[in-house]
Formats: C-alpha cells, structure tokens, sequence
C-alpha cells in the first residue's frame, strides 16, 4: 500500500529538477551573478580580471575582453550559460559589446526580478520589454548618423570608433596610433569582412607603441639554408605538396627487396623522383618556392643549386594570405606550367624584428592582406593586445559595410531610455511598468561605466537625465574628468552595429529566461565508465 | 519463489519479495495513474500562447530551452515505465502530426486522473476503458460535426497562414509570428502538390545560424550547405552551373578486398607511379569531359586533384554531407554517381546560381545554391541571438510546416482556444445521458476530462480557469456556437472565428485517439515487476 500514495518519482536517479519560484530564483541567481561578475570590466576605467587555466595554473590570462572571460569560466547554471552564449555570438558577428550585452541582459533580470516579487507576470514583463525594446529600436535607428557618402568623412568616423574602442582597453595610452593601425589595415580589405587577411605578429621585446603596420607582408618563416637573403623582381610559386618523402598513393603498396644492391636501386629512383619534381618546380621559371609543407635537405638543396628560393612549412593561413598578397594561386601538381598563376613581390628580404628573422615580401601585387606587428614587454600584454585590436578591426570591417554611428558613453542609452519613459506614459496597464523597468536597466549602464570610474555615478547620471531633458541630447559622461559634457565634441562615437547587437541580443536572452518556469537537470554523465 | 533441483539444492524461479518490488491489482493501477499525472501536470504549464518554457540541462551540461511538448519529453530522462508510454506517446503524435504532443499528454493525463475516481466507485479498468472508448467515438464524431473547410491557393494562401500563426504563438518566436507564418506556408506551397494534396517534407531544409535576431529569419529559394569551395582561389559565384554529384573520393581506389603490392624492382616502382599520376588525371578529365561546371562530392579530396581541379577549372565542394547530397540531387535533377567512369552530361544537374559566402567576423562560409531547374527546393535560415533561440526557432518552425502541410492534405479545421474540447464535452456529456449502464459514468468522466486542455490554457492566460471555462460551456450549449474559445490573449471577444485560432482536424482526431488509447493501455496494467536494488 505504501508505495501507491507516494509522489511518482519519473526522472532517472541523480536527475533533479526546479519548478516555477525556484526555477526563476535559480535563473536569476546565476544570471545576476554573472553579469555582476563582469560588470566591473566594462567602460573605460574598467578593471582587467586574470584567467587561471585549470590543467596549468603558470598558463594565466589577463584581459578585459568580456567574450574571452565568460567563455573560459566553467558555469553549471543554465541562464548563466544562455548570457555567456549571447556574448559569444556578439563576438562572432560584431566582435565588441561583448560585455555590455551581458550587463544588460543581467540588469534587466534584475528589474524583471523586482516586478516577479510585485506578483507581475512573466508574459506580461516580456511583453512590456517587447514593447520596449522596439521604441528603443526605433529611436536608436532615427538617432543614427549615416556616413557612406563621404569617404574622407568615413575614415575620420572610423577612428574615432576605433578610438573608442581601444579607450577601454589595454591599449587606452596609445589608442590614437594602434586606431590609425587598424583604420589603415581595415580599408585596405576594401570591403571584405574577412579578417584572416590582416595578419597580426606578436613579438615580445619593445613597446606597444612601438607597434606597426607592415608595409607589405611578413612571414614568420626562415629562408633555406645557404640562400639570398634578398631576392628582387620575385616570380612566386605558391604551394602544396609533399616534399619530404612522396610516397606512392596507391593503396597496400609497399617496398620488398630480397638484396641490399636493389634497395639502392629503389632508394635512387625514389630520390630521381623527387629531383624530377623539383625540376618541374623550377621549370616554372621562378626564384621563389614556397611550400605548406616540410622541405627536406635534398629538394632544398636542388632548389638551391637552381637559384629558387625555398620556404618551407607555411601554414594553411600562411599559404592562403600569401596567394591572396601575391596574387599566385596554390599549385600541387606541376606538370602543365604555362597554366598556373605565379605571385610576384618587388622584393623578398630577410628582416629582423626584436631577436627574430622574419620574412617580408613587400611591393606586391594585391596588397589587400597586411601584417600588423605588435609589440610587447610581455607575452600576456601581447594577447590582451591583440585581442583588443582583433575587436576594433571586427567592428571597423563591419562598419565599412554599414557606415552608421551613435554617440557613445552614455548617450545613446539615456536616449533611447527616455524614448521608452515617453512611450510608458502613454500605454495603460501593467506593461507600462516592465517598459519603466526596461529603461531603468538601459540607464543602469551610464552608471555602471561611471561607477567603475570611481565617481559618484547617481548623481552624474542624473545630471545627466536632467541634461536630456533640457534638449541637450548629445551629452553623455566624461569618465575622464567625471562631468557632464557634449560627447560630439569629445569625439566618443560608436558603431550604430553593435549597439542595435546589444539591444536585441540581450532583450532576446531575458525573455528566453524570463519564459522558463521549470529546469530539469539529467544525471551528469559517468565518467569513467567505459 | 523457490523449487528443489533432484539433489536438493535450491534454485529461484522469481526471487523473493525482499529483493523485488511488485505492485498488483489496484496498487499498481494507482502508482501507474500517478505517475502519469505527474508528467501531465508538468506539462500543463507549456499550453498555450501564454505557457512557459523549461529549460532542459542534459548529460553533459548542454542547455536546451523549449516549449515543445515533445522536445521536452524525449530530452527528459524518464526512468518510470509509465512516465515512458507518455514519451511514446508525445512522440506518436510528433510523428504523425507534428503539433499537439503538450495537449495530448494532458488528456491523456487527465482521462487517467478521472478514471481514478471512477476506480474507488468499484467501476471496473475494462468497464471504464469501453465507456472512454465509446465517449472518444463520439467526440470525433462531433468534431467532424462541427469542423469547418478552409479555402486556399498558391496565390491566396491568407488562411494558411492564421493556421501557421495558431501554431507558432505559444513559441518563442511569437514575437515574429507573422513573418515566420508566412515565410513556413511560403515553404510549404513552394514543394507542395496541391493537386494530389501532397507535401514532400524531405525538400524543405531548416538551417539554424546564430547572429542578428529570430525576425531576420529568412526563406531562400533553393540549399544552403555549411562547406565552402575546397580551393580557395575557385571562383566564388557560378551562374548556370552543371553540377555532378559524386560519391566516390577523389582518390587513388582503396579496393575492400585485403590486398598487398609489393615493389621488388625500379621498373616497378615506375610503373607505379605512373598509375598514380594517370588516376588523378583520368579523374578529373572524366569530369570535364561530362560537362560538369561544378563538383560536389561526399569524399574528401587529395591535394594533388585538388590543384588538378583548380587548373580545370571545376569549382567542386568535398565531404558534403549524404543527406545534403541527396537533397541537391533531387532538386537539380543530378544522378548520384558512384564511379568518375559513370559521368555523363546526362547525369549533371542544373542550378541558375551557385555562390559562396561568409557570415560575421568568423572565416564561417556557405555556399546557396539557387534556381535550381527540377523541384522547388527550399531552405529556411533560422536566425537568432543565440544558439538556444535558433534550435527553438527552428523546433517551431518545424511545427508550423507539420500544421501547413496537414491542411493542404486535409482543409477541414476546428477552432481553437480550447473551443473544440469544449464543445466536445458538451456533446459527450449530452450523449452520456442515453447510454445505459456503468458506461454512462465512464463516458461522463471523459468528458470532464477533455475540459483539462482549456482549464490548462485559461490558467496559463492568468484567468479564473474553472468560472471562464464553465462561462464558455454555458455560452457554447445557450448560443450553439461551437467556436467559442478561451480568449487567452485578451482580445476582447471569445469568438476563435474572429481571433482566427484554429487548429487542424486531423491534429485534434489524433490527439483524441492517440490518449484514449494510452488511457485504456494503462488502465488495463495490474501488475509492475521490478527488481530493486538496481537503482
């Protein structure tokens, strides 16, 4: 009899689940605790965090780049996870706001917590952020200035944002040369959004500032031994091939000799083989080979006898850049000569950047590729710098596409707040209070940026408010000097892109957990057993 | 339980009570009852357009987030046998319908949780299962009673599109209902056979992509395949493309009989080699010679054929995934083939436009392939802030193609807003009256029962569930209008004619037989064996 009156168990052993107020507590809990966690990276007087790998605790990071932080922290909470993937696709798409879009989304749980515990219903709170949510769209879409007419203009704009960029980041003391770096190798993609063109070599020795842009482009490869160093007038052949040993590829073949005399005989021929490739290659009528593959000594020393110039072991991304820079395609067979595309360079030289020879190809043909050299005086100041750059070249080669900006630190957000405040006014019923409630987390971020500043972020932002009221809707917070002031004439712009990313993104992620009133955890897998 | 063998030892035929746990009798009907309830209660939160997902955390920490009823109970890990049956049962409906499989475990909870009433009057599990079977016939009766035809075309499609809405609006992408609900009928018209009333489902692609937002989901005229040209100097768009599909690698052949070739002199080796250089050229000039302007094959490719290729001039694609293979071929009209020597022009298919493109600051890259000559053929690119949203958007929109396609096989809809129960278990309850016997308190208690779906919804819509449901049912019996629903969204009216909530016939049907079925299946168990110790 006892049996039939308990409460059915259904799930597997180890399995747990939440319902309804504990489900939303556990979601709120771990979302909240994220976004505070990472909060105090954002604005530009935000602080770094260091990253400690588990497998190898020498191997640390330092960084302020919100994506880089939540994908190396391990999370078991669900809407934990859900906020770190919203920040890694805007990474993949957008490649910054990568932590205000967790703040927001986090700042907005924390309102929607406020209205759960005034017994306001969930679907009643994502239906006043829905609502929301497309005011600030709209007003954030109006407020957008367009700058694909002007070219000149377009560049100013452009590092501008990059300057804005860099201002919160490791590179802050010499954002203005690394946002000419990056403007500079960002128009000459001419429109394509494909990163892997710009190449950036990390060099531990120097300075950051002493970073720059190569003209032309730098392979972090050696010459063959006994080579020129320098080669004029380069003819190129790119390639991909095996020039180590070139075995047959005929399956189940191998070699069985009954006497040491025919070995030698089939050892010559193989080494006959591998000469009558390289006479192919340099039947091409080049003086530069270069291979994805290794080199061994024998071809090496052919090509050198011959007067080409041998690199070898390229990487896939080496050897792609490299057709792209020299125009020559990427061969690997040789027999048809007269039907292959060869790369040309006006000069090929072995360069020495700190203690390490590198290899420059510059006057080619297509220089849409380039190389930017960072320098360091650490390995781990070398990474949060690159990462910094790679987030500024994501943004300006979106820009290039869409050429729309808003005013940063600060504006746009009070803006678009009080579009939504003026909207509330005017809508009945409890969804007027979600929509407050959303405006309240937009205006959070000022203050959020100001607090990291160490000012007294209230009373900043409200002066703000007061300012936007007045009319004055350019004003945002000068975290440098802790007032109020005209964000045009300082120059704070931001990609239209990844505020609008911000928006949507966080918004979409609340909702989604704002929806959820039962999490189901299945039993961890067994490790071990198999 | 325990026999002596001829030398007197024992041996156990059933083992002892101790170690094995058995309910029987009406023990085990009420532990199965139970445990049914439970699942159905679980479930009842995800009804309707105001319902609420669950986030499902699996083995290995992976977060799924979804109000799909059947999503929720395959990913589920049930370990009650009871608790299994319904999984089935969500599934069967999933399968058959595609929509529904949330109400229809909670009918089927429900006609289990009235049983259980009827079980302490003494009522007998077959009595009750005949009396669920008779009420269930006459529901479906009555259903079809009251069902109404919907009119489309491929041009005036109006309809289809509110049934796709009905559907898409208690999912997360509500948010966007009108243009996913037209972009899912678009897909649907686009391989439907209206004439034969036939939708081949396997030519609609859904293709989840994170980035931008759920509303940025678009339809593409033709396939989009996650690979990018196996050459990077290959010319990024081809316009009239011949393609040849191939499922051989562009490899020297690997024969499956256990071989050895051995090399015992130079000569040899030559020759060897000589085969080798031959294979590839033969290869790619077989290709050539068919015509072919573009290569897809399932296989991967050796870097010597691949430059080969890049001199010919034949853009080609490797390891595109076999369902992918089959899909392209069906809509360019290519022939799979299997061997290089079995190319011909014949065998080609053909696409007005073939292009590669990248997505985001990632080196991620596709390629569309569009116009395609023979069937229409089309992709739905679900796009979404993040990578839960995307698989939920395309479980719903997957749910949306099932309802389009189930009215173009069969236009007869009812109304929904839990209308269509209502009015059923009015007609049920009606009928219970001129039926004789202790049937007449089974076929009552499914007609209580089928009310479950619209207390749920009306619940869900934070309404006094049981004062608006009874509202509807006297409103239903006073003014005979069997489309009066819940109105969940508060609109203003309850006419589901005027909101435009339906649902398909056939969905409803099935759900009616689909649960009284599982009732009776579970009514009818009176014993459970199962070892212990085991968990």
């Amino acid at each position: 009899m006892s049996e039939a009156y308990q409460p059915a168990r259904i799930l597997n052993q180890g399995s747990t689940q939440e319902k309804a107020e504990g489900a939303r507590l556990s979601n709120f809990v771990g979302a909240i605790a994220l976004s505070d966690l990472i909060s105090t990276t954002l604005g530009p007087k935000g602080m770094d965090k260091i990253l400690q790998s588990p497998s190898n605790l020498l191997d640390s990071t330092i960084t302020n780049d919100g994506a880089t932080i939540l994908s190396s922290i391990q999370i078991s909470n669900p809407a934990a996870k859900i906020l770190i993937e919203i920040s890694k696709v805007q990474d993949d798409e957008i490649g910054d706001g990568t932590t205000s879009v967790v703040v927001l989304a986090g700042e907005l749980l924390k309102e929607a917590e406020k209205l759960i515990h005034k017994r306001i219903h969930p679907q009643t709170i994502i239906k006043g952020f829905r609502l929301a949510k497309n005011i600030a769209l709209k007003k954030l879409k109006e407020i957008a200035q367009d700058h694909s007419e002007n070219e000149e203009d377009l560049k100013k704009y452009l590092k501008k944002i990059a300057m804005t960029i860099f201002s919160t980041k490791i590179l802050t003391p010499y954002k203005s040369i690394f946002a000419d770096l990056a403007v500079e190798s960002i128009l000459r993609l001419k429109g394509s959004t494909n990163l892997e063109s710009i190449q950036i070599l990390k060099k531990t020795g120097g300075l950051l500032k002493e970073s720059y842009i190569e003209e032309g482009f730098v392979l972090d490869k050696k010459l063959g031994v006994g080579q020129p160093k320098r080669i004029e007038n380069a003819k190129i052949l790119v390639a991909n091939t095996s020039m180590d040993y070139d075995k047959i590829k005929i399956f189940g073949s191998r070699v069985v000799v009954n006497s040491s005399s025919k070995l030698a005989e089939i050892e010559e021929e193989e080494k006959k083989k591998m000469l009558r490739k390289c006479q192919k290659i340099v039947d091409h009528g080049i003086n530069v080979f270069i291979n994805r593959q290794l080199i061994y000594n024998l071809p090496e020393q052919f090509f050198t006898d011959h007067g080409v110039v041998s690199i070898e072991h390229a990487d896939f991304a080496g050897i792609e850049r490299l057709s792209l820079v020299t125009g020559g395609e990427i061969v690997s067979t040789f027999d048809h000569p007269e039907l292959v595309t060869l790369g040309t360079a006006k000069v090929i030289e072995e360069i020495m950047i700190g203690e390490d020879k590198l290899i420059r190809f510059s006057g080619c043909k297509e220089p849409s590729a380039c190389t930017i050299i960072l320098r360091g005086s650490s390995k781990q100041i070398l990474d949060e710098a690159e990462r910094s750059l790679h987030d500024g070249l994501a943004v300006l080669s979106q820009m290039v596409k869409n050429p729309k900006t808003v005013l940063g630190a600060g504006c746009t957000e009070i803006i678009m707040a009080q579009a939504i405040e003026e909207a509330a006014k005017e809508t009945s019923g409890k969804i007027q209070i979600a929509m407050e409630a959303f405006a309240r987390a937009l205006t959070r971020i000022p203050i959020i940026i100001a607090n990291n500043a160490g000012y007294d972020a209230e009373q900043l932002v409200s002066e703000l408010k007061t300012s936007h009221y007045k009319g004055n809707t350019t004003f945002g917070v000068d975290v440098m000097n802790g007032k109020v002031c005209d964000v045009q004439e300082l120059g704070i712009i931001e990609s239209f892109l990844v505020k609008k990313g911000m928006l949507l993104k966080a918004s979409e992620a609340t909702e989604m957990i704002l929806r959820v009133d039962h999490i189901m955890y299945s039993a961890p897998r067994q490790r071990g057993m198999n | 339980m325990l026999r002596y063998d001829s030398s007197g030892k024992p041996f156990i035929i059933i083992r002892d009570q101790d170690q094995k746990e058995r309910l029987t009798g009406s023990e085990a009907r009420k532990a199965n009852i139970l445990a049914a309830m439970t699942v159905a209660n679980l479930m009842k939160t995800s009804i309707g357009p105001l319902g609420m997902d669950k986030i499902l955390v699996d083995q290995d920490g992976e977060v799924t987030a979804t109000n799909d009823g059947a999503t929720i109970l395959k990913n589920m890990q049930v370990e009650n046998p009871i608790a299994k049956l319904l999984v089935e049962l969500s599934q069967g409906q999933d399968d058959e319908i595609g929509d529904g499989t949330t109400s229809v475990v909670v009918l089927a909870g429900a006609l289990l949780e009235e049983s259980l009433s009827l079980l302490e009057k003494g009522i007998h599990p077959s009595k009750i299962s005949e009396g669920y079977e008779k009420a269930c016939d006459i529901a479906v009766k009555h259903l079809i009673s009251i069902c109404d035809k919907i009119e489309f075309d491929k041009e005036n499609c109006g309809s289809l599109i509110k049934a796709a809405k009905t559907s898409l609006g208690s999912k997360i992408v509500n948010q966007y209902t009108d243009k996913i609900a037209k972009i899912s009928v678009e897909a649907v018209l686009a391989v439907a056979d209206l004439e034969r009333k036939d939708v081949r489902f396997d030519l609609i692609k859904l293709e989840g992509k994170t980035g931008g937002t759920l509303g940025e989901t678009e339809l593409i005229d033709g396939i989009i395949i996650p690979k990018n040209f196996s050459h990077p100097q290959m010319p990024k768009q081809i316009k009239n493309a011949k393609i040849a599909i191939l499922t051989c690698p562009f490899e020297p052949p690997k024969p499956k009989t256990g071989h050895k070739l051995d090399i015992d002199s130079v000569k040899k080796y030559k020759e060897l080699l000589e085969i080798e250089q031959n294979y590839f050229k033969e290869m790619t000039d077989l290709v050539k010679k068919s015509g072919a302007t573009l290569v897809l094959c399932q296989w991967g490719f050796d870097d010597e054929a691949n430059h080969l290729l890049l001199q010919k001039e034949l853009p080609s694609v490797r390891w595109v995934s076999g369902t992918d293979i089959e899909l392209i071929a069906i809509a360019t009209g290519a022939r799979i083939v299997p061997r290089f020597s079995e190319l011909t022009e014949k065998k080609l298919g053909k696409a007005g436009m073939v292009t590669e493109k990248s997505i985001g600051t990632t080196d991620e890259k596709m390629i569309v392939i569009e116009k395609c000559s023979n069937t229409k053929t089309v992709t739905i690119l679900v796009k979404g802030g993040n990578k839960m949203v995307v698989e939920e958007g395309k479980r719903s929109i997957h749910d949306a193609l099932c309802v389009t396609r189930n009215l173009i096989k069969d236009n007869r809809i009812v109304y929904g807003g839990g209308a269509a129960e209502i009015s059923c278990s009015v007609a049920v309850n009606k009928a219970s009256k001129e039926i004789k016997g202790i049937e007449q308190y089974s076929i009552r208690a499914f007609s209580e029962a089928l009310l479950s779906v619209p207390i749920a919804l009306a619940s869900n819509s934070g309404l006094n569930s049981l004062e608006a449901v009874s509202e509807i049912q006297l409103k239903q019996m006073k003014d005979k209008k069997p489309f009066l629903g819940i109105d969940c969204l508060s609109k203003g009216t309850d006419n589901m004619k005027e909101q435009n909530v339906f649902d398909t016939l056939r969905g409803k049907i099935q759900q009616f037989l689909l649960a009284t079925q599982m009732a009776k299946m579970i009514l009818k168990i009176d014993d459970i064996i199962r070892p212990t110790g085991q968990y």
